[in-house]
């Protein structure tokens, strides 16, 4: 492993210290190489799902939290990290981003295929691609999200109107498979018409009814299946159709639907569609929430909130007119999350497309200056998430049998000046160092190109007594 | 022809729903007005007693009730709101799917916009209720809706209550693509003939009369106690099309020349429906006692002609002609900008054709109603009717008139003088807004210039992208402005 010396802090010296004394460390690494049990000692712990301990230990075995209190044992075999001075998060969640999926090009043709004449041409329609099946490990992004906290994700799939199903990931692991949590947890659906010059659909009204005849055939499909299976020499053999396949499964083991709804006439648009076609529906988007948070209330339909909060167009006309309902919105809409806060709308948030970390936070604040409560914010991004993903069981807190996703700063993880220390994915552990001090303005580093680069960098810990 | 016009003026202030919603005065009292009631005549120093968001009582020897809330007429003219038969507004995204030849799986009642700006522009014009409808880019166009100008309500609590759904039909030049020439490269659509656009409609009848069947046959073989039967698939462009046959929908088609008119209401008999309105239907005048005799209502324009080879024939007389024979004729906008002067448009049949004031009126009042079957809610000042009014400063078909409130359901939904006492108000917010705004982004500009901050000065791929406000919902920010944006290329023309 590579640690640069000097970086190597007193905290990672007292788990070296810890280690080489305990036997065990030879056993884990003869057994793989990386340690699977940690204790972070005498730290703060926001656990969400209980009451904040201070002065706790959180004891991790096998990727799983093993306990979590001020009375706790601590194995024997354990690397024990002096959580003095630190305050231990669950990892944060990104609810919606397209980390780890091919970007630009592939995206974006996806859907594009040949005009199509109908709904029976499935346009802009392929839900049998899953996120988990085309995970791109060596997208940079997912290093400089890790460093931030956050240790999940839900990878989305898009490029046309059903394009697939998304998947939650960790942000960790040796290969792709590693990283899936729920390769199939839900099915994004865009209104963006996808039909260009003469195609169906190339209106909002042709997108939506194809969306309602794609649910209808798939109704049709998942009544019609078992009767002709029971009746095969009585019945007409019925079509075989991959959407209707798919959809049908994906509905039945109750993955939640991802509609889109970002303004108040998109959002209420949506819980009237989810209520038509009796959808285990979530809406991403949310950000004009604050007008129509007592409908999305009295739905109890939760809400995905994208924190990239509407910009003037950067270069858009300088001259161009606003009309006063988009100053407005533009003013507002970080006050969104508080709205739904205020109102007990289950949420959780999403970085939406910002590029990096830094702008998630940046943008977080803003919600935080707009009324949201940090505790709501944090439970936004932790368990709330989890719970609208459907994994409250195994993610967004710290209590026995979760799995062991930990941010671990040097103080409140709201406040601008606070680092984030080390972090856990699935009981991994990272330790994250500061970035090197910027070089002479003019003089490009090198390797450091690419999009969402990050200003930390981390190093894995593992088998460190080599 | 798209006569968008755009009027800079109105859009320098986009006035917010909040600030003009009515108030909900139980009891309403409108005094010593000259009511046109287009049903009885008119009502000199006459008052209106509205309760519950009905005409209780008129006349002129009205007291009003203890309580109820004044408006003061004295000099004004009120007449029933105006009802626009063809109109594009408040419709999210395009108002066209043109991508299929029938479009019926699309429908305007989905996409619903009450932010539209140009709900509250014609409100100022009088106007209360509007024909929502598709575009005219197919020979079987969307479904429609009617809805009430309820300015600041939820698109759920647009649809005028208890009217019927309707469908866009499409004749001629429009839905063969005559205007919009397919570009290289793309396979130009079928139809492109008139003879395509009628069998386009009577193959997909053909279609909805045996998808009909289907679904006959089964509920008969299941109610009869079949069992293991397999449903027929539900199809979401042929419902309507079964509710057209049905009588449960109302077909409003697009439609120029005699020969096309005569050819839809033959291919109407053929598979038992009735055309409930021809809309534009600029050669009316030649077939008017064919028209009267379908039974179908001639929703036309004043005085447009000669923008296009099949509107050459039109004529301003036109609407008096069709009335003469006996065809309820009404005078649509199908422009956002016209609808705020419908008045004026059914002036000009007084001048071309002779029509009464009375009658004139009518073409925009209860006529309308009549062909949207809304005419005992709307369309006249009578007793029970639906208090939708609109008040003038001047007889409304004189070029004087300007509107000074206009009422839905018994409240104040536009009113002139509120409307000019709030725009200070409103560009003061706005001006502050936009001020917070330079602030934010001039301090954001000063952190990025600080030398010792290196990572936010590089250029990043993704913010040098063309940004649009995020009004769409997307994971990755990719999805813009555009799912709202307008593509059809036929949109909304005649």
């Amino acid at each position: 492993m590579y640690v640069r010396s000097r970086r190597l802090n007193s905290l990672l010296l007292v788990a070296v210290c810890a280690a080489a004394l305990v036997g065990w460390v030879c056993t884990a690494r003869g057994e793989g190489g990386e340690p699977r049990y940690f204790a972070i000692k005498n730290a703060r712990i926001v656990t969400v799902s209980g009451a904040v301990i201070e002065n706790g230990t959180v004891v991790i075995a096998k990727g799983l939290i093993e306990s979590v209190g001020t009375n706790v044992t601590v194995p024997a075999e354990a690397w024990v990290i002096d959580g003095t001075g630190l305050t231990v998060y669950p990892g944060l969640i990104d609810a919606g981003t397209n980390l780890g999926l091919t970007q630009d090009d592939d995206a974006k043709k996806r859907g594009a295929g040949p005009a199509a004449s109908g709904p029976e041409d499935r346009p802009g329609t392929s839900p049998w691609r899953v996120a988990a099946d085309e995970l791109k490990t060596d997208d940079k992004r997912i290093e400089s999200w890790r460093n931030a906290g956050f240790t999940t994700a839900l990878a989305v799939p898009e490029g046309g109107i059903l394009p697939g199903q998304a998947t939650v990931i960790d942000l960790a692991g040796e290969r792709a498979g590693d990283y899936v949590v729920r390769p199939r947890a839900a099915v994004p659906v865009s209104f963006k018409p996808v039909g260009g010059f003469f195609g169906f659909p190339d209106s909002l009204m042709g997108t939506i009814g194809y969306v309602r005849q794609v649910l209808d055939d798939t109704a049709w499909y998942a009544q019609a299946e078992p009767i002709y299976q029971a009746n095969p020499t009585k019945t007409e053999r019925i079509p075989y159709d991959r959407t209707e396949y798919i959809l049908n499964r994906a509905l039945q083991n109750n993955e939640i639907v991802l509609l889109p709804a970002n303004n108040t006439i998109q959002i209420l648009r949506a819980l009237r569609l989810a209520d038509e076609w009796k959808i285990r529906a979530v809406l991403y988007g949310g950000q004009q929430g604050y007008e129509v948070a007592s409908a999305l209330v009295a739905s109890k339909i939760p809400v995905l909130v994208s924190l990239k909060w509407p910009e003037r167009a950067k270069d858009g006309d300088p001259e161009a007119e606003q009309t006063l309902r988009e100053l407005r919105f533009r003013d507002r809409a970080p006050g969104t999350p508080a709205a739904l806060a205020k109102g007990g709308v289950k949420f959780g948030l999403y970085s939406g497309g910002l590029a990096t970390p830094k702008d998630i936070f940046k943008n977080l604040k803003k919600a935080t200056d707009a009324g949201l409560p940090q505790d709501a914010a944090l439970r936004a991004l932790t368990l709330d998430a989890a719970d609208i993903l459907g994994l409250s069981d195994r993610l967004g807190s710290i209590a026995p049998g979760k799995i062991a996703n930990l941010t671990i700063t040097d103080g409140d993880i709201f406040n601008e000046k606070t680092r984030v220390k080390h972090v856990f994915v699935d009981g991994r552990w990272f330790v994250i160092h500061e970035e090197a001090p910027p070089e002479k303005p003019g003089e490009k580093k090198s390797g450091d190109d690419d999009d969402g680069a990050s200003a930390a960098h981390s190093q894995q810990v593992e088998g460190v007594g080599r | 022809m798209n006569r968008q016009i755009l009027c800079t003026a109105a859009a320098l202030l986009m006035i917010a729903p909040l600030v003009t919603r009515a108030q909900n005065p139980s009891t309403l009292f409108i005094q010593n007005a000259t009511i046109l009631t287009v049903t009885h005549g008119n009502i000199e120093h006459g008052s209106i007693l509205i309760r519950d968001g009905k005409i209780a009582a008129v006349g002129s020897d009205l007291k009003a009730p203890d309580g109820a809330t004044m408006i003061d007429a004295t000099g004004q003219f009120v007449m029933p709101g105006i009802i626009d038969c063809h109109s594009h507004i408040a419709i999210d995204g395009s108002v066209n799917e043109a991508g299929p030849a029938v479009s019926s799986m699309a429908n305007i009642a989905d996409v619903l916009n009450p932010d539209d700006i140009d709900i509250y522009r014609d409100l100022a014009g009088g106007v209360t209720s509007a024909n929502i409808l598709h575009g005219s880019a197919n020979p079987i166009g969307g479904q429609t809706v009617v809805i009430k100008l309820r300015w600041g309500k939820p698109a759920s609590e647009l649809p005028f209550q208890g009217a019927l759904p309707g469908i866009k039909f499409a004749l001629g030049e429009n839905p063969k693509h005559s205007n919009f020439p397919t570009p290289p490269g793309v396979t130009p659509r079928y139809p492109g003939t008139r003879l395509g656009v009628e069998e386009v409609i009577r193959q997909a009848f053909i279609e909805a009369r045996e998808y009909k069947k289907q679904w006959d046959d089964y509920n008969q073989r299941k109610s009869a106690g079949e069992q293991n039967l397999i449903p027929p698939r539900r199809d979401v462009h042929l419902d309507p099309l079964v509710e057209v046959m049905e009588g449960k929908r109302y077909v409003h088609a697009h439609c120029y020349r005699a020969d096309e008119i005569l050819m839809l209401i033959r291919v109407a008999n053929e598979f038992g429906f009735k055309v409930r309105t021809f809309q534009h239907v600029l050669e009316g005048y030649k077939i008017a006692d064919e028209i009267a005799a379908s039974g179908a209502g001639g929703s036309t324009f004043s005085d447009w002609w000669a923008y296009k080879m099949e509107a050459f024939d039109a004529i301003p007389y036109n609407a008096a002609l069709m009335a003469d024979r006996g065809v309820i004729v009404s005078v649509n906008s199908d422009d956002a900008q016209e609808a705020r002067q419908l008045n004026q448009e059914a002036a000009k049949s007084m001048k071309f054709g002779g029509l009464s004031a009375n009658d004139a009126l009518k073409l925009i009042t209860l006529n309308p109603a009549i062909q949207l079957g809304i005419d005992a809610r709307a369309g006249s000042i009578d007793v029970g009717k639906d208090a939708d009014l609109a008040i003038y400063n001047h007889d409304p078909l004189s070029v004087y008139a300007v509107v000074q409130k206009t009422l839905i359901d018994g409240q104040v939904y536009f009113d002139r003088q509120r409307d000019i006492a709030e725009r200070a108000t409103l560009a003061a917010e706005k001006q502050s807004l936009l001020d917070k705004e330079r602030k934010a982004a001039e301090a954001q500009k000063a952190e990025e210039k600080k030398p010792d901050d290196n990572s936010e000065k590089k250029p990043d791929k993704k913010s040098s992208q063309k940004k649009k406000p995020p009004q769409a919902a997307s994971f990755t920010g990719n999805a813009s402005a555009s799912e709202n944006a307008a593509t059809g290329v036929a949109g909304g023309a005649r």
